[in-house]
């Protein structure tokens, strides 16, 4: 499938072949950055990030990406700045925009509107998040940052602490992380453990998958954890998620019994999953994984653009 | 014997092999539940070798479209339907249940863009035995009574 023109919606229209791609794409444009600072592939073309409900650090990271490719950016941050309150439907108002614009970046409450968006564009579409469904350029630049800090995904022992239920992020990761040779093990509350009919699919697609409690138990095993910030409105009372919070607080204590190499991601914002003691550890990979938007991005941006 | 049956009206379609107690939601889906032209015959609870107990349900001087008919292989996955023309039945086939399903099910997912914009909402068939639905926006899987409470 070519690239030009391409929308970005779903982790699920990805092959393997097209992750590999991006992620090579995106290393090719780090290089370049490192060389010169920014680059011009872009020059001329504009981006429009229409955020519909407001996610500043997604926007900005598109922004800052469109912004090294030598392109510029137009857009809103919320949708009460917009027509939109006045009741227009999301089609007029992505047909309006794509008149000012060469490719469209959608943030949405509503489960789908991404894809929706895409039907109604001509310009490429790219989901930047869309209710609780999907958020494709995180999972790719989770992907990118393992690549790039262990050279490779295949052969190594993740693990998904959190809240692997209602997790987005971790799902999406998860289905992605299927295309690899790696063993999995999702650690959890009991209330938070990750959806059977996921679990299901991993063990089909050939994973090693170990469904825990414990993350003390199993942290010597683990090349990378990636953590997710538990939701207090989870649950359906206070003590019992005052209990579970402090069992997963990943510090250096906890971290006194991992393999010297393991990597702790983390998709941002955290609010105490990770102790700020950690930071400065050489377990922490989490603010290299922010760092990582901006080339994976680029690499999106530019390829849907036919730039690249 | 249902053939015999099958007789009665002398123009229009004959569905047979409907799960028993379900040709109710089968007129429903065709819009036949209130008079409209033509005689409506239906048998309820008839001894079936195929499926045990059945419902057969008559539409006289009606055709079906293909939609209509791949609703109807949602709740009815083994019904079949026969074209009556001058009381002989000139056609039959069976339903299926196609690979894509628009515009017949809502999305069962109340933050789902296809409740709120105006757009026809589509599903792809994710497996038949048992019937596993996925929406095409917002990509959450519907099975059993979530499909049939929604067409
Ligand atoms: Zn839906």
């Amino acid at each position: 499938m070519g690239w030009k023109g391409r929308d970005v919606i779903s982790i699920r229209d990805f092959s393997k072949e097209d992750i590999e791609f991006v992620l090579k794409v995106a290393e090719r444009l780090e290089e370049g950055l490192n060389e010169k600072g920014s680059l011009d592939y872009a020059r001329g073309k504009i981006l429009a990030t229409l955020f519909f409900e407001p996610s500043t650090r997604t926007r900005l990271s598109f922004e800052s990406a469109m912004h090294r490719l030598g392109g510029s950016v137009i857009g809103f941050s919320s949708a009460s700045s917009t027509s939109v309150k006045k009741g227009e439907s999301l089609a007029d108002t992505i047909k309006t925009v794509e008149q000012y614009s060469d490719v469209i970046v959608i943030r949405h409450p509503m489960e789908g509107a991404a894809r929706l968006a895409a039907e109604v564009a001509e310009v490429p579409v790219i989901n930047a998040g869309d209710g609780s469904n999907q958020h494709p350029t995180q999972t790719l630049l989770d992907l990118y940052t393992i690549k790039r800090a262990f050279g490779s995904i295949d052969g190594l022992t993740i693990g998904l602490l959190g809240d692997l239920k209602y997790g987005r992020t971790v799902h999406s990761l998860a289905e992605a992380l299927a295309f690899y040779d790696v063993e999995l093990y999702l650690i959890s509350p009991e209330l938070l453990r990750m959806p059977k009919h996921i679990v299901e699919e991993l063990r089909e697609k050939g994973l090693e998958v170990h469904e825990t409690t414990d993350l003390e138990e199993v942290i010597p095993e683990l090349d990378l954890l990636y953590v997710t910030r538990i939701q207090r409105e989870r649950f359906p009372d206070e003590e019992e998620y005052l209990k579970v919070k402090g069992s997963y607080q990943v510090n250096l204590s906890i971290l006194k019994n991992a393999k010297e190499s393991l990597r702790v991601m983390h998709p941002l914002p955290r609010v105490d999953e990770i102790h700020p003691e950690v930071d400065k550890s050489k377990h922490a990979l989490y603010f290299r994984q922010v760092f990582s938007g901006v080339p994976v991005r680029m690499a999106l941006l530019g390829l849907t653009l036919g730039v690249l | 014997m249902p053939e015999l049956k099958v007789e009665v009206i002398p123009e229009g379609t004959v569905i047979d092999h409907i799960p028993a107690g379900k040709w109710l939601k089968v007129i429903e889906i065709l819009g036949l539940t209130r008079p409209n032209g033509g005689t409506l015959l239906i048998a309820s609870n008839v001894p079936s070798k195929k499926l045990g107990r059945k419902d057969i349900v008559k539409i006289e001087g009606r055709y079906l479209s293909e939609e209509e008919v791949n609703k109807i292989a949602l709740i009815a996955p083994l019904a079949t339907v026969n074209i009556v023309k001058d009381y002989k039945i000139v056609e039959k086939f069976k339903v299926e249940i196609p690979d894509k399903i628009v515009g017949i099910l809502r999305c069962p997912n109340p933050n789902c863009v296809s409740n709120h914009e105006h757009v026809t909402p589509k599903f792809r068939v994710e497996s038949r035995e048992p019937l596993k639905l996925r929406c095409h926006y917002c990509e959450r899987t519907i099975e059993g009574d979530d499909i049939l409470g929604n067409l």
